[in-house]
């Protein structure tokens, strides 16, 4: 039976697993999102809305926060695909704000003041999802569609001129990776049974893009790896206690400069010698 | 067989391609027919890829039409051309940074938008892709370097992965872009066996380069251009003779 | 009223411009967001403070908030950005934002995450013209960033390693050839903006009296929309959209309520990055643009 402390690290571990997949999602074809968090607060708000005075049970809470987040996400998806790389990002980070700001202005539940009333989850459930979720990418990494993803990553207009739909590609991206920023907030309201718009700020997209970076960008366990990481080493490191931030921006400079991709990568994967002939 | 039979696969009419004030290209008309080799020549400058750019939907046309089996492609999206069966490689090489030459062939599937499958795993999902890339794979001798990273083979290696994953999805027409610039001249004689094969194959070549040898052996149609305009056509020992031709290579002596 | 709320849109608007014209200059000539530039401005105004507690006088104090910026600018440029110069402009950005994070941390360890205040208020007294009320501190504010950019346009325009600087901005592999030291360009670009944002840094913490370690990310990454409103390849751009911002903020406090505030000058940026990307004084050249 685990104690509270390392029963509520664990919970954090996996709210933090989807916002990095959500990041990692997107990023796989080519756009980073530094606003991330806009869509776990809306899915939190959205979520906890639905189970607190509507009365919906959770999954399919769960399931129409993501869709409506995901549904908010494509329609960002086809501005953003004007943009690029650091507007794209700029981009983001206004519309994470905007979220933060119009979640600060939303009295009907709560305002600044916050919203409460959900039904507390355990790791049980969290991890359902996000164990599920992590495994839905992982297989999805390795079909047809994920390639084009990746290829529309690496080249985009060499990607249009074999076939592919980029337009398709690069929104529906956003709208999945939306979905599951909106579960994570789902998750983390009925986890905290308390939440309020300072939860999903700036620095919370940051939580996930640097799990990302630091756990491995190119690959989905590379989520799980950074999620361990930024929420288990600042127990290890108890020494730096009010330190760990910078600690950890230290890290993120060191990994750029040392290994860009990340800890996980596709080679420690074998990934590079795969699919032989059926 | 040469001279024009009633619907040549490609065709363009009097495309003019402006950008600004400048004409890049002004009023081509040019046709291959199915089976052909042709060749698009011309000093540097002369709008060669601006011709491959305004077929392939890269460029908008301002005046004319780009015909693919007597259909307009003129301002459709780039994918869906290349769909319609029209494929290229580029002057310089633009393969996908961090994909093996396997998945570069797996990528450039033909394929149905929304089917099912996409999302699966393609190792169990989709046989056919992996039957018709293994296809590729051997046609281009590729078969030793399947798993290397594309962009970490030799320069001759990745022209010819390129061509392998413009041809996988079965094109009708293959745009090549100055295929055997700096190459020897056996990696360059590699890459004219394969394109005589691929036009065995039923593909029909568009081709643009500067090697005169390889092109004038090759090509059973030669376009020349200068500043954007045709200023010559026809078989290559015609143009190698032609007077205006030389004029514009020699005048442009650089 | 009305005009009551454009003087104070007007003060906050000057700080924008200083800390847009920061992001823009590095912006404009390396193409790189530097994400630390809202804690450079935020340790600006915390040694401006640690001045004013010291009892130096304010234009010393602004000298000191503008130079330990403009040093610690210097080591995000030698170790955040030199060794990142080649790599696609994220890299940097994102190597950026970990020193944001680094020195975000550092702040709040060496002067606690309360805010600081200053016992007495610094210059106080205000001048009535008609309907308004004007503190001699926010005139000092509008005084010190008319000098400011002044001194900025000087430097940039009329000085060789000004010209040096606007000739890596247009190109920088032909002002390579030209025999300009990129590297010692883009050490000046940092250590400018640096000092930019840290004199924003002292000017606002003195206007309000008090700092917190979270200015930069509550005030400094809102003049990432100045910039890109006012058009992030032209830095003069911020002069207008400074002003623009600090006024259309402030007047949504008062007629809207200060929870939307942040809604409106996100969403003034989103639309101006969607509908005319090059700014409001940004030229024919659009980014996001499809080739």
């Amino acid at each position: 039976m685990m104690s509270t402390y390392y029963a509520g690290l664990l919970a954090d571990v996996g709210i933090l697993l989807l916002g990095a997949l959500s990041v990692y999602v997107i990023l796989a074809t080519g756009q980073l999102s530094l606003g991330n968090a806009g869509f776990m607060g809306i899915g939190a708000y959205l979520t906890s809305y639905l189970t607190v005075t509507a009365g919906v049970p959770l999954t399919p809470a769960l399931l129409i926060a993501a869709f409506a987040a995901g549904a908010i996400g494509v329609l960002i998806g086809f501005p953003a695909l004007r943009l690029k790389g650091i507007y794209l990002a700029m981009a983001t980070l206004g519309f994470g704000e905007m979220v933060r700001s119009f979640l600060l202005n939303l009295e009907a539940m709560g305002g600044s003041g916050g919203f409460h009333g959900m039904r507390h989850i355990s790791n049980a459930t969290i991890w359902a999802w996000a164990g599920g979720i992590l495994l839905l990418v992982v297989i999805l990494e390795r079909s047809q569609v994920w390639l084009e993803m990746r290829a529309v990553h690496d080249d985009e207009t060499a990607a249009g001129l074999i076939g592919l739909n980029t337009t398709i590609i690069k929104v529906g991206a956003f709208g999945f990776g939306a979905a599951i920023a909106a579960i994570s907030g789902g998750l983390f309201a009925h986890h905290h049974v308390y939440i309020e718009p300072g939860n999903f700020s700036f620095e919370r997209s940051i939580d996930f893009v640097l799990a990302v970076i630091l756990g491995g960008s190119t690959i989905g366990p590379g989520a799980l790896v950074g999620a361990l990481l930024l929420v288990i080493l600042p127990e290890y490191l108890r020494f730096l206690a009010e330190w760990r931030f910078a600690a950890f921006g230290a890290l993120l400079i060191v990994m750029l400069l040392v290994r860009r991709q990340g800890l996980l990568d596709r080679g420690l994967f074998g990934l590079t010698a795969r699919s032989r002939a059926a | 067989m040469s001279g024009d039979t009633p619907d040549p696969l490609l065709a363009l009419n009097g495309v003019s391609v402006t950008f600004g004030g400048i004409r890049a290209l002004d009023s081509l008309s040019l046709a291959v027919t199915p089976g052909q080799i042709v060749g698009i020549i011309g000093p540097n400058g002369a709008g060669k890829t601006t011709t491959f750019n305004v077929i392939t939907g890269a460029y908008r046309a301002s005046a004319g039409d780009v015909l693919l089996n007597g259909a307009a492609i003129t301002h459709e999206p780039s994918h869906r051309i290349a769909r319609a069966g029209i494929a290229r490689t580029f002057q310089n090489i633009r393969l996908f940074a961090d994909m093996t030459v396997w998945e570069h062939l797996l990528v450039a599937q033909p394929h149905s938008e929304f089917a099912l499958r996409r999302l699966l795993p393609t190792r169990w999902a989709n046989p056919q892709a992996l039957r018709r890339a293994e296809e590729v794979l051997a046609f281009f001798d590729l078969g030793g370097v399947r798993d290397r990273l594309a962009r970490s083979l030799p320069y001759g290696l990745q022209r010819r992965v390129e061509m392998a994953r413009a041809v996988t999805a079965r094109p009708k027409l293959l745009l090549l872009d100055e295929p055997v610039a700096g190459m020897n001249h056996d990696e360059a004689d590699e890459i004219r066996r394969l394109m005589l094969k691929l036009r065995d194959g039923g593909l029909s070549i568009l081709l643009i380069e500067h090697d005169m040898a390889f092109v004038m052996n090759l090509c059973d149609t030669l376009y020349v251009l200068d500043f954007g305009v045709m200023i010559a056509k026809g078989a290559p020992d015609q143009i190698r003779r032609d007077p205006v031709v030389l004029d514009a290579y020699l005048g442009h002596a650089a | 009223m009305i005009f009551q709320q454009l003087v104070n849109g007007l003060t906050l608007g000057a700080v924008y411009t200083l800390i847009a014209l920061s992001f823009s200059l590095v912006m404009g000539i390396l193409g790189v967001l530097n994400l630390a530039i809202a804690e450079l401005f935020m340790l600006g105004g915390y040694f401006g403070f640690a001045a004013v507690m010291a009892k130096l006088p304010l234009p010393v104090a602004l000298l000191v908030g503008m130079a330990g910026a403009a040093l610690v600018a210097i080591v995000i440029e030698k170790v955040g950005y030199q060794p990142f110069r080649d790599t696609p402009v994220v890299t940097p950005m994102l190597s950026t934002l970990g020193f944001s994070i680094i020195l975000q941390n550092v702040a709040t360890n060496v002067w606690g995450s309360d805010p600081l205040q200053l016992p007495d208020e610094v210059l106080s007294v205000r001048f009535t013209f008609g309907p308004v009320s004007v503190s001699a501190m926010q005139l000092t504010v509008l005084g010190a960033t008319v000098v400011l950019v002044a001194l900025l346009a000087f430097v940039v325009q009329r000085t060789p390693i000004g010209r040096a600087l606007r000739a890596v901005a247009e190109n920088r592999d032909v002002a390579r050839l030209l025999g300009v030291s990129a590297g010692r360009v883009t050490l000046l670009a940092f250590v400018l903006s640096g000092a930019l944002a840290g004199a924003a840094g002292v000017l606002i913490g003195l206007h309000y009296a008090a700092i917190t370690p979270y200015i930069g990310v509550e005030i400094g990454l809102k003049a990432i929309a100045v910039m890109v409103v006012g058009g992030t390849t032209r830095i003069w751009g911020a002069l207008i959209a400074g002003p623009l911002i600090g006024v259309a903020e402030v007047l949504t406090i008062a007629y809207g309520g200060s929870q939307i505030r942040d809604f409106v000058v996100y969403g003034f940026m989103i639309v101006i990055l969607l509908l005319r990307p090059q700014g409001i004084l940004g030229g024919a050249r659009t980014q996001g643009q499809r080739v």
